[in-house]
């Protein structure tokens, strides 16, 4: 059998899923990786962590450095997949090269979402953060006495902020909706995790946003002006569908897949956070830009193009983040009968409806959240369980003696 | 593989499962300096409630979701055997969230530990199967461990 | 007002203490309490019954368990120990109640015995060369010799017990001890070719799986006895008496009767097991000669029955008795004998040495002819090999173990069985406790102890220039006594060292 020619146009998560998905079961096909950044894979979420200190360049490597060459891959970094030709299956690059290809994963990811905003262009030092090169050139920037106002209190400003604090002299993040983090949590969370946050040092606004921008000043919606060094925007991110929309895959907000994450396109696949995914919990297709997700879904697509695997089909949202050392886990929708605890430093809310876990969210104490995240993606009906027992405390011994001895490995006697 | 199985049927509750793993894990000879007067994170964990007990510690999952999630790459499978690189390890808790046994949690230092089967540490094989006392947590070779046929 | 001073003494080793709380969780006579407020943990000494749970799981060896030092004034005659009891009694009112054998400091007549040696001619055996036998039969090996007509002999061998080794698990009952002692129990008899004993509290269904390994007991009060129990095992024996409390009955009390116990025993949750002190239909010989022979029939021949009784005063005559009656095997059960409950005076005060009880047996059926008959089994503290090659020398078939067995499970004799929160899971009935003794643990610690003892008494044997347990059997020759009188000697069969 001739060896197959495998192209991934990426190289993160979902990539790095795609190709050890591919080499469970194909040990000799051919494998290229595109990439436009021209470093070896490297962990996106860690450059908060590497502006902060708390890793560095060696480390935050999404895999070891010989990954390459022990799975096989040849790497293209820093080249641009141009285009795509589905009818004679290549791909051209910016450099002329055409790549042919037997099966071809597009893992293109996000990109920053920048909102028009007048007077932004008269902004010297602008940022966004989502690359590692992103990081670097913040690191640059900053000083020890610069003003860095950051636009977006979601997860990007707010690790930013966390990142670059101890490193800049003061640090403000304004944001148009009334309470931070508005895709994670909900109100009563937001302003526990929002107190901690400015304790740290981090001025917040919140219901405003910039009216209007100058070199070193931002004129807010509420009149006021907050003067500063440096910007971040960090308003949002969408599923970057280029090239393959223009090729003709399908897409909405993100790229369109199956439970194999093949497009509509022959033998192009899609996964991570170019594409639109399928909440189990919402029953929505959305686009959940999640690395746990992306590895999946790239899983999924490498087993699927090198002849096997199976459907990938449990996908929701779910976050493990942390702010100054609060850690904050959530899984699924919040539409339901909510179960809440709030206590100073500590949040316990579990969503529940149509007899399902449907969505959680623990700050403070998340410990063995797992088994929370496991009820909602089994989708493990709550009358099959002790449920009233692991309110407080997640734990295996809600489930029946069977069910536990079935997880712990022992047969029923 | 060889696998640890745990049977509810002949844990006791005694939590020294919990202990020796502390102490197998603490890099020290001696369990009273190792443990005296502190707190112990160990990586195995006894859940209990009305005259019923059983040790939880990792499964070393064929599909791990916890290596499939990790989001620096620090946890990684290798011939069935689950471990973490704690110097590549943030502690952003993503495990944590996935993992459907709850059986990743902080160490002393806080980033996250498990139980990497005592394969790393001195004693070379699980403390908690050797020093249980009433064989209630076993190291097999089959999914189907004899004790329980 | 307390008149007692704990006995015990609980050593915490404040050096070595982490405080991981294993002694509070696994003691049952809540010994051991956390303080959270020191963050230390306390003692209760005066519920201790130096078990050893606690040491023995405490992974620093942090603990031990002292006997208090603390006294009245010195008195030979009136101990600690005598007026400890008249204070518990002048409370009480009642009984005085024990478990396990008699802790006297009775004359141990097996450790007044040595055991020969072959020295230049008649060479020993090296067990680990040559063949050495320590398989026996149990039952009567007297026969008529019959010729069919073809003038064959008719094979009419009484039903025989066959042991790879002459040891056997004697009579403990499902409610003395617990359900995973008893599966400990049989699964080591099947494992090493030998066999356990019901006691007198029925088989649980479990256990049938067990039959060609189990002796099934019939006793006073008949718990448990129905015909199918009576098939169900290898031999049936009619219990008369136990070393332990030769005399008396034997009671469980209604709160132990519960569950399974009471359906394996055949009576209502609840009501007090009461065993009578005799059979109410034997008076005689001939009364037992009839249940000997309604056992017989009930189990068709097939089996051998054993009439066990406790060493008494006039036990060769009664052994005569026995073997006149029709029964296969003797059981002899010496006053050292456990037991899971006995009265005080009665365990520590009646009965005789089996060392003698069963040397005057042997010698009286001998001198009566009729030694083959029957078959002798000895048991009441056989604590090792060494007493058992003793007991076969003085002339027993095989020895029946129970402290010993119980010992290798785990048990610390620390006698208050009768309490029934047995910290080792043996001599209980909860639940939680019960779980402590794991079968998978404890069978295979008392096929250890056997094994071990197998190729010890194969040793000794060796020595001896003996190849088969059955040549050293009644072969007194082998025994010589240390600081023994010429009474006691002569009632041993046995000479002095030196002679």
């Amino acid at each position: 059998m001739k060896t197959k020619q495998y192209v991934i146009i990426g190289n993160s998560a979902a990539a790095i899923g795609c190709v050890e998905g591919i080499r469970q079961l194909d040990k000799a096909g051919a494998v290229t990786i595109v990439s436009r950044e021209p470093h070896h894979t490297y962990s996106r979420p860690l450059i908060s962590y590497l502006l902060g200190g708390k890793t560095d360049r060696q480390r935050m490597r999404y895999r070891d450095a010989d990954f390459y060459e022990t799975h096989g891959v040849r790497p293209l970094l820093g080249h641009t997949a141009l285009s795509l030709d589905p009818a004679q299956k290549t791909v051209a690059l910016d450099d002329g090269q055409v790549l042919p290809y037997d099966k071809l994963l597009v893992a293109t990811g996000s990109v920053p979402f920048v909102p028009p905003m007048e007077g932004l262009d008269l902004v010297s030092k602008k940022f966004t953060f989502l690359s590692l090169d992103d990081a670097d050139a913040l690191a640059d920037a900053v000083t020890a006495d610069s003003r860095v106002l950051i636009v977006g209190a979601g997860l990007i400003g707010l690790k930013c902020a966390e990142g670059l604090s101890g490193r800049a002299g003061s640090l403000t993040v304004v944001d148009l909706a009334p309470q931070i983090l508005p895709s994670v949590l909900d109100e009563r969370a937001a302003a526990l995790v929002q107190a901690h946050i400015e304790r740290q040092g981090v001025r917040l606004l919140l219901s405003v946003s910039a009216a209007r921008f100058e070199d070193g000043a931002a004129h807010l919606t509420d009149g006021s002006t907050v003067p500063f060094d440096v910007l971040v925007l960090a308003v949002g991110v969408r599923p970057n569908v280029s090239p393959a929309r223009e090729a003709g895959a399908t897409a909405g907000r993100g790229l369109i897949t199956d439970e194999y994450m093949r497009t509509n396109l022959p033998d192009v696949y899609a996964a991570g956070d170019c594409t639109e995914s399928f909440d189990i919990t919402s029953g929505e297709r959305k686009p959940l830009a999640l690395l746990p997700n992306a590895y999946l879904q790239g899983e999924t697509a490498g087993l699927h193009m090198a002849g096997g695997g199976k459907p990938f089909c449990t996908a929701m949202p779910m976050n493990a983040v942390g702010f100054w050392d609060l850690h904050i886990v959530s899984a699924g929708s919040y539409t339901g009968n909510a179960y809440v605890q709030c206590e100073e430093g500590h949040y316990r809310k579990l969503v529940c409806r149509d007899n399902l876990l449907q969505g959680f969210i623990l700050i403070g104490d998340v410990l063995r959240a797992g088994i929370y995240t496991a009820l909602i993606r089994d989708r493990v009906p709550l009358d099959t369980i002790d449920f009233e027992l692991i309110k407080d405390k997640p734990g295996l011994i809600a489930f029946s003696r069977r069910d536990r001895q079935k997880k712990l490995g022992v047969k029923p006697a | 593989m060889k696998r640890i199985y745990v049977s509810e049927k002949w844990c006791l509750g005694c939590h020294l499962c919990e202990y020796y793993c502390a102490f197998a894990n603490s890099g020290s000879d001696d369990m009273a300096k190792a443990l005296m007067n502190r707190r112990i994170n160990p990586r195995i964990q006894v859940e209990e409630r009305g005259g019923i007990s059983f040790a939880v510690s990792c499964r070393h999952c064929e599909e791990p979701l916890c290596v499939k999630s990790c989001i620096t790459g620090a946890l990684s499978s290798e011939g069935g055997l689950i471990t973490i690189d704690k110097n590549r390890c943030v502690a952003c808790h993503t495990c944590v969230l996935v993992c459907p046994y709850g059986t990743i949690m902080p160490s002393d230092d806080g980033m996250m530990q498990k139980c990497e089967l005592c394969l790393k540490n001195t004693i070379g094989e699980p403390a908690c199967v050797k020093y249980c006392p009433n064989r209630a947590i076993i190291y097999e070779d089959s999914d189907v461990p004899a004790a329980a046929r | 007002m307390q008149m007692l001073y704990p006995e015990y003494e609980v050593v915490r080793n404040p050096q070595r203490c982490i405080t991981c709380r294993v002694c509070e969780r696994q003691c049952a006579n809540e010994v051991h309490v956390y303080d959270e407020e020191l963050d230390t943990m306390r003692s209760y000494e005066e519920h201790c019954v130096a078990c050893h749970r606690c040491v023995s799981l405490c992974p620093t060896k942090a603990l031990k368990i002292v006997k208090t030092d603390h006294t009245f004034r010195t008195n030979a005659n009136w101990t600690g120990e005598v007026i400890g009891e008249i204070y518990r009694q002048a409370e009480s009112g009642g009984v005085l109640l024990s478990s396990m054998g008699t802790p006297k400091d009775y004359p141990v007549y097996f450790d007044k015995m040595l055991i020969n040696a072959s020295q230049v001619t008649n060479p020993s055996i090296d067990p680990l060369r040559e063949p050495m036998e320590t398989r026996t039969f149990l039952g009567r090996k007297t026969v008529r010799v019959e010729r069919g007509p073809d003038g064959r002999l008719i094979d009419n061998t009484a039903p025989q017990l066959t042991l790879s080794v002459p040891v056997m698990f004697s009579a403990m009952s499902y409610g003395s001890i617990s359900y995973n002692a008893h599966e400990s129990l049989a699964r080591a008899a099947r494992e090493l070719g030998i066999f356990y004993n019901t006691g007198e509290g029925g088989l649980h269904s479990d256990f049938y799986q067990y039959g060609a390994n189990t002796i099934i007991q019939v006793a006073s009060g008949r718990f448990g006895v129905h015909k199918d129990y009576l098939n169900a095992g290898a031999a049936v024996e009619i219990k008369m008496g136990q070393g332990a409390k030769p005399g008396i009955g034997g009671h469980l009390p209604g709160e132990k009767i519960v569950g399974d116990i009471a359906k394996t025993r055949m009576i209502p949750e609840g009501s007090d097991a009461i065993s009578p002190a005799p059979h109410h239909d034997i008076y005689s010989i001939e009364d037992l000669r009839q249940l000997v022979y309604s056992l017989k029939e009930a189990t068709e021949y097939k089996k051998p029955v054993i009439v066990k009784i406790a060493a008494v005063h006039n036990v060769p005559a009664i052994a005569s008795g026995i073997a006149r009656s029709g029964a296969d095997i003797i059981a002899i059960d010496g006053f050292r004998g456990g037991t899971g409950a006995a009265p005080t005076r009665i365990r520590d005060n009646v009965g005789i040495p089996i060392e003698l009880a069963l040397a005057s047996v042997d010698q009286r059926l001998r001198d009566e002819g009729i030694r083959n008959d029957v078959s002798i089994v000895v048991g009441g503290s056989i604590r090792n090999s060494a007493d058992i090659v003793k007991a076969v020398a003085l002339g027993a078939d095989a020895v029946y173990v129970a402290t010993s067995a119980l010992l290798a499970l785990g048990c610390h004799l620390c006698r208050t069985c009768q309490l029934g929160k047995c910290n080792w899971g043996i001599a209980t009935q909860r639940p939680v406790l019960v779980k402590r003794l794991n079968p998978d643990v404890g069978f295979k610690r008392l096929v250890n102890l056997v094994t071990a003892w197998r190729h010890e008494i194969m040793e000794m044997m060796g020595g001896m220039g003996i190849n088969s347990i059955e040549a050293l059997r009644g072969n007194r020759l082998m025994l010589r006594g240390v600081g023994l009188n010429e009474k006691e000697l002569s009632i041993l069969g046995i000479q002095h060292a030196g002679e």
